[in-house]
């Protein structure tokens, strides 16, 4: 049967407009809604109605080849354009999807940790933080990608910092998060500016054909890429640059950490592929030494030491921010191998990655709904009290460290495999240590949960308390979806591999 | 539609036991799991004879991410240690029959069935999943030998992974520099991977200085639990050997040292299981050092060896078990007579001991003769391997003085505990019962031991029961058990002590073994110091990672904006400085 008929075709016309359009505008409305479940529903709907979009636009782009939106009918480079592509549309779809997948988580997750008065704002917030990391990988337009990573960081700032009515330390987070993500997005506006004086225009698509006439360009571009990448690094959490990441991601709202830790590093990854290898080219010197060396380097340095320190954690989520951290280590050396098969590598494990990092961190707000617990020791028992929270948390976590038959272990093997075929024997062996510090980190958690006994209160063991459906729904998706793509059910595997191969020939250059 | 004879007879039995695990507590659903642990294995051996036929069969290929796997091969090589694993796991689920315990059950099952799929796994990742598998499901059989078996497990269970790892990684190089095929056959040691791969096995079966798992972990396993573990982790460890590495001729003396050196400790050592597990680790010597050899003559003599030594192996520690579940200890020092009240164990246990030793009319007579023999052929080629033959008959002997005599003579006779206890119960005599019969069954002259050879890959030729073989065995065994005499009148005559190890040891040095006995005290020793020396190592090691990376770590000071700034400039000097001057 074909799925694409049955989306009605002003949908899939104007659907990359809508994708961004709708969720700002219902921002702005959800903010004045009287009432706060009105607001959660509206935000549910627009989320739902996004991710089946993408899913259109996604199955339009493999049936018809990519699609350029025009924004008001203005041709680029003077109008703004909208690009549907094999890189995108996935990102698109995987944004989109842990969208619907937090929004059903936050209905309990939010009455246990915004004040009621706050939670309409919230969900605005939310919902302008989603629609500026969907602008941010939809649009065309350089200067537009500025504009969006702006509107989803400024909105991030804020949920985060809404955690303090949970966490006062969630205040300073998103103070150390708003001059860090500051400093980012300043770097990439001034790589742009560099980038504009060179070429005088905007549109990437523009730029890249005229940098190519230039052969490369002179020093002007050559800064300004600098810039780019460092201030695409910062946005991403890559290695030196991640100081701002652990705050942020463990004392945020527990829904804010589950989507920030599974789409918004993933954005600024997509871009950092999407400037290095078509607005400048890997055929420059300086753009290919770039990935070779410093983002190989970066990444392979922070998947060592983010491990190690993940694994000292006292705090589980910090834990699992470390090891993010540790993950876009993977995602550099699989971008910085920048062969067909290891970006694909790469891309396959950001896919994977936000999928396992949503379910581990939808586990961790259950546990912490249900019995307030972050810390490392506190875990002990939890497979009593909380047997299947606790069992998406370990399916999750070994997907995390790559058992078989999980999601990470599909993208692991075909990032060892690109990184043996490069030559690349010291890459492989760093993968292989990383995941025994991951077995260490996560196993510690397992190893408390499952072999703990649960602790006494007045006497009495504690009781079991599972997590409220809605929670773990969501979850099990997550979960569900893992080990669907590691051992390939539904042909999920295959399609995720296919998916990534699809985006990198498109990054290479071998067609898309 | 699947077809059922695609799937790996072992799946069969992962998925029983996966069944057991989610059956609930209680009498009555304990009788529901021992019907799926004896009836699995039945199954699983079932399926083994229809999907065998006298050529190699390849099936269940699926692909995941690109890798082709093969997840069934049978073929005559591992047709036998299929069977063999389905007949063990049935006699072991006997023997545990009247254990009620959830997580024993289930991961015992998980167990031999990860063991029979990696058996048959036609490709070496497909190995490492199943290898992994075994190493994760067995601990828990160890897990509940009590407090003290925490550690070992743990021990255990890092040295097996790390196993797998290296069998991975191996895996990896040897496909890379063989054109990315994955394909489980005879790999050799031409290739880095091939070294990788032979390493990862060598710890499973208990190299000399990767062996130490073995001595720790088995002794302090539950008493089914030893039982079961000692019958699949090293058989399947010797099946990749006799796939990938036949001939390889460092394995001739790898497998001679591992016969010698246990004996010494065996003997010196008090915990009956512990010197079951010395003579299990010499045992093994003999298969590794004939697959070094790899004459058609060794295979036969290896493949007919790890069959029987299963059996008798299983046999020799379910007796020591049902000693150990009626008076609760396997400590030498501590039993002795118990003949008068476990008559029937005390039978099998010697029909155990005279298995291992090789007496003639017991299982062990034909396949250990192969193997030396064998080795005997070969020497005509290089003179050399004489002197590995003589290692091979000391460790023989060897073997007699600490399995065949010391195990027994022990348990059951020496001095009188002065204990009184039941039988053991009729479960484990049934199990015991069966493992013997087939002791004395696969030896037999007129129509016993030909069933062995119905097994083996090459038609053999070997004709056992001669009179100089006979003879000479016969010679070998007396002449231990004439020496075993000896040292007991010695140690007999200061008083009558109770029969701690250490005076017996005392005997041994008389007798000039003593340097054996010094070397032994002094590797203790040494083990005790390097260990200290080991651990402060770790010890410092961790403590100066943790004070870099813990929270309150260098690492992880909540680094104020301002560095982090000063980083993010750093960092843009770097890819500047790559982006002008690195060409």
């Amino acid at each position: 049967m074909d799925i694409l008929s049955l989306f009605p075709a002003w949908l899939l016309e104007q659907g990359p407009a809508f994708v961004i359009v709708l969720p700002l505008l219902m921002g702005a409305i959800v903010a004045i809604l009287p009432s706060r479940t009105l607001a959660w529903w509206a935000a549910l709907i627009v989320t739902l109605l996004c991710s089946v979009t993408a899913f259109g636009l996604l199955l339009q782009v493999y049936s018809e080849g990519a699609s350029l939106y025009t924004m008001g009918g203005w041709d680029p480079p003077h109008g703004i354009s909208l690009v549907v592509d094999a890189l995108s549309a996935p990102v698109l779809l995987l944004i989109a999807a842990m969208a619907v997948v937090t929004m059903v988580y936050a209905m309990p997750a939010t009455i246990a940790e915004i004040e009621p008065k706050k939670r309409a704002p919230f969900y605005a917030a939310f919902l302008l933080c989603f629609a500026g990391l969907m602008g941010m990988v939809i649009t065309g337009d350089a200067f537009n990608v500025f504009v969006f990573l702006e509107v989803s960081s400024i909105s991030t700032y804020a949920i985060v910092a809404m955690g303090a009515a949970r966490d006062r330390r969630a205040l300073a987070a998103a103070y150390n998060y708003l001059i860090m993500g500051s400093i980012g997005a300043t770097f990439f506006v001034i790589g742009l500016g560099f980038l504009f004086m060179e070429t005088g225009t905007l549109n990437m698509a523009d730029m890249s054909r005229i940098l190519a006439d230039l052969d490369g360009g002179s020093r002007v571009a050559m800064v300004g890429f600098g810039f780019i990448v460092v201030g695409l690094g910062l946005k991403m959490a890559m290695f030196p640059l991640h100081t701002w990441l652990p705050g942020a991601y463990a004392y945020s709202p527990t829904m804010v950490s589950v989507f920030l830790a599974s789409t918004a590093t993933k954005a600024a990854l997509y871009l950092l592929l999407r400037f290095t290898f078509t607005v400048f080219d890997p055929s420059f010197n300086y753009d290919i030494v770039v990935v070779k060396y410093v983002l190989v380097g970066v990444g392979v340095v922070g998947m060592i030491f983010a491990s190690l320190q993940a694994i000292f954690q006292t705090d589980a989520r910090r834990t699992l921010a470390y090891s993010s951290v540790a993950q876009v280590g993977y995602m550099l050396l699989g971008v910085g191998i920048a062969t067909a098969a290891g970006i694909a590598a790469g891309y396959l494990h950001l896919l994977n990655h936000a999928i396992i990092k949503g379910g581990l961190f939808l586990a961790m707000g259950a546990f912490w709904y249900r019995f307030g617990i972050t810390r490392v020791t506190d875990f002990n028992g939890l497979s009593k009290t909380m047997p299947w929270t606790m069992g998406a948390f370990m399916i999750s976590g070994l997907s995390l460290i790559g058992v078989p038959f999980t999601a990470g272990f599909v993208s692991k093997v075909n990032l060892t495999i690109a990184a043996a075929d490069k030559g690349w024997w010291w890459a492989v062996a760093v993968i292989v240590v990383t995941s025994v510090l991951a077995i260490i980190y996560i196993g510690r958690i397992l190893l408390a949960a499952y072999f703990g006994s649960p602790p006494e209160i007045d006497g009495e063991m504690a009781k079991r308390n599972e997590a409220p459906l809605m929670m773990l729904i969501p979850m099990w998706i997550l979960v569900f979806l893992s080990i669907s793509i590691g051992s390939n059910l539904f042909g999920l595997g295959d399609n995720f591999v296919m998916a990534s191969e699809r985006a990198a020939n498109l990054l290479v250059g071998i067609g898309g | 539609m699947i077809d059922i004879f695609q799937i790996n007879p072992g799946l069969w039995m992962i998925l029983a036991g996966l069944i057991c695990a989610l059956v609930p507590k209680g009498d009555t659903f304990a009788l529901v799991r021992k019907v799926f642990i004896i009836g699995a294995p039945i199954f699983a051996g079932v399926m083994i004879t229809q999907i065998y036929t006298s050529q190699e069969v390849l099936a269940g290929q699926i692909t995941i991410g690109g890798l082709e796997l093969t997840t069934l091969r049978i073929d005559n090589l591992s047709m036998v240690w299929g069977y063999l694993f389905c007949l063990i796991a049935v006699i072991n689920g006997i023997y545990g029959f009247h254990e009620k315990c959830r997580i024993t059950d289930s991961s015992a099952l998980i167990y031999a069935g990860a063991a029979i799929a990696g058996v048959f796994s036609g490709d070496l990742l497909t190995l490492f999943l199943f290898w992994e598998l075994t190493a994760i499901s067995s601990v828990f059989l160890i897990w509940k030998g009590g407090k003290r078996a925490y550690a070992a497990g743990i021990r255990y269970l890092a040295l097996h992974v790390l196993s797998g790892v290296l069998l991975l990684a191996g895996a990896i190089f040897y496909a890379h520099s063989n054109g990315g095929d994955y394909s489980f056959n005879a790999i050799g040691t031409d290739t880095l991977g091939g070294w990788l791969i032979l390493f990862a096995i060598g710890i499973k079966c208990g190299f000399p200085f990767l062996h130490m798992w073995m001595q720790d972990a088995y002794p302090k396993a539950s008493i089914t639990g030893t039982v079961i573990l000692s019958a699949f982790t090293t058989k399947m460890a010797i099946y990749a050997l006799a796939r990938g590495y036949v001939g390889v001729d460092i394995l001739i003396y790898i497998g001679a040292i591992m016969t010698c050196f246990p004996v010494f400790f065996a003997l010196i050592e008090n915990d009956l299981r512990r010197v079951l597990a010395f003579s299990l680790n010499n045992q093994l010597g003999f298969m590794v050092c004939g697959i070094g050899i790899g004459t058609e003559l060794a295979l036969n003599g290896v493949v007919g060896q790890v069959f029987v030594h299963v059996i008798f192996k299983s046999l020799l520690f379910m007796s020591i078990g049902a000693v150990m579940y009626r008076v609760g200890t396997a400590k030498a020092s501590e039993l002795g007579g118990l003949f008068r009240s476990m008559p029937i164990t005390a039978v099998f246990c010697l029909i155990g001991a005279g298995s291992i030793a090789a007496f003639p009319l017991l299982a062990a007579f034909v396949t250990k003769a192969m193997i030396i023999s064998a080795v005997i052929y070969e020497a005509a080629y290089n003179p050399g391997l004489y002197v590995i033959a003589a290692m091979l008959l000391f460790a023989s002997a060897g073997v007699m003085e600490h399995s065949g005599i010391k195990v027994p003579y022990f348990t059951f006779f020496s001095h009188d505990s002065g204990r009184r206890v039941k039988e053991a119960p009729w479960n484990m005599l049934v199990a015991m019962g069966l493992a013997a019969l087939l002791c004395i069954v696969l030896a037999f002259p007129w129509g016993g031991y030909q069933i062995l050879y119905s097994l083996m890959p090459y038609e053999p030729n070997y004709q056992p029961y001669t009179v100089d073989h006979v003879v000479f065995q016969l010679q070998l065994l007396f002449a231990a058990i004439s020496a075993f005499c000896v040292l007991k009148k010695f140690k007999l005559y200061p008083a009558e002590k109770r029969g701690e190890i250490l005076d017996f040891d005392w005997t041994y040095r008389k007798l000039g073994l003593g340097i054996m006995q010094w070397i032994g005290a002094m590797w203790t020793r040494l083990s005790v110091q390097t260990k200290r020396l080991r651990e402060r190592a770790i010890e410092s090691a961790g403590r100066r990672l943790f004070q870099v990376f813990s929270p309150a770590g260098a690492m992880s000071e909540s680094a104020p904006s301002g560095l982090a700034a000063v980083l993010t400039a750093a960092m843009l000097i770097i890819v500047l400085i790559f982006v002008y001057f690195i060409r």
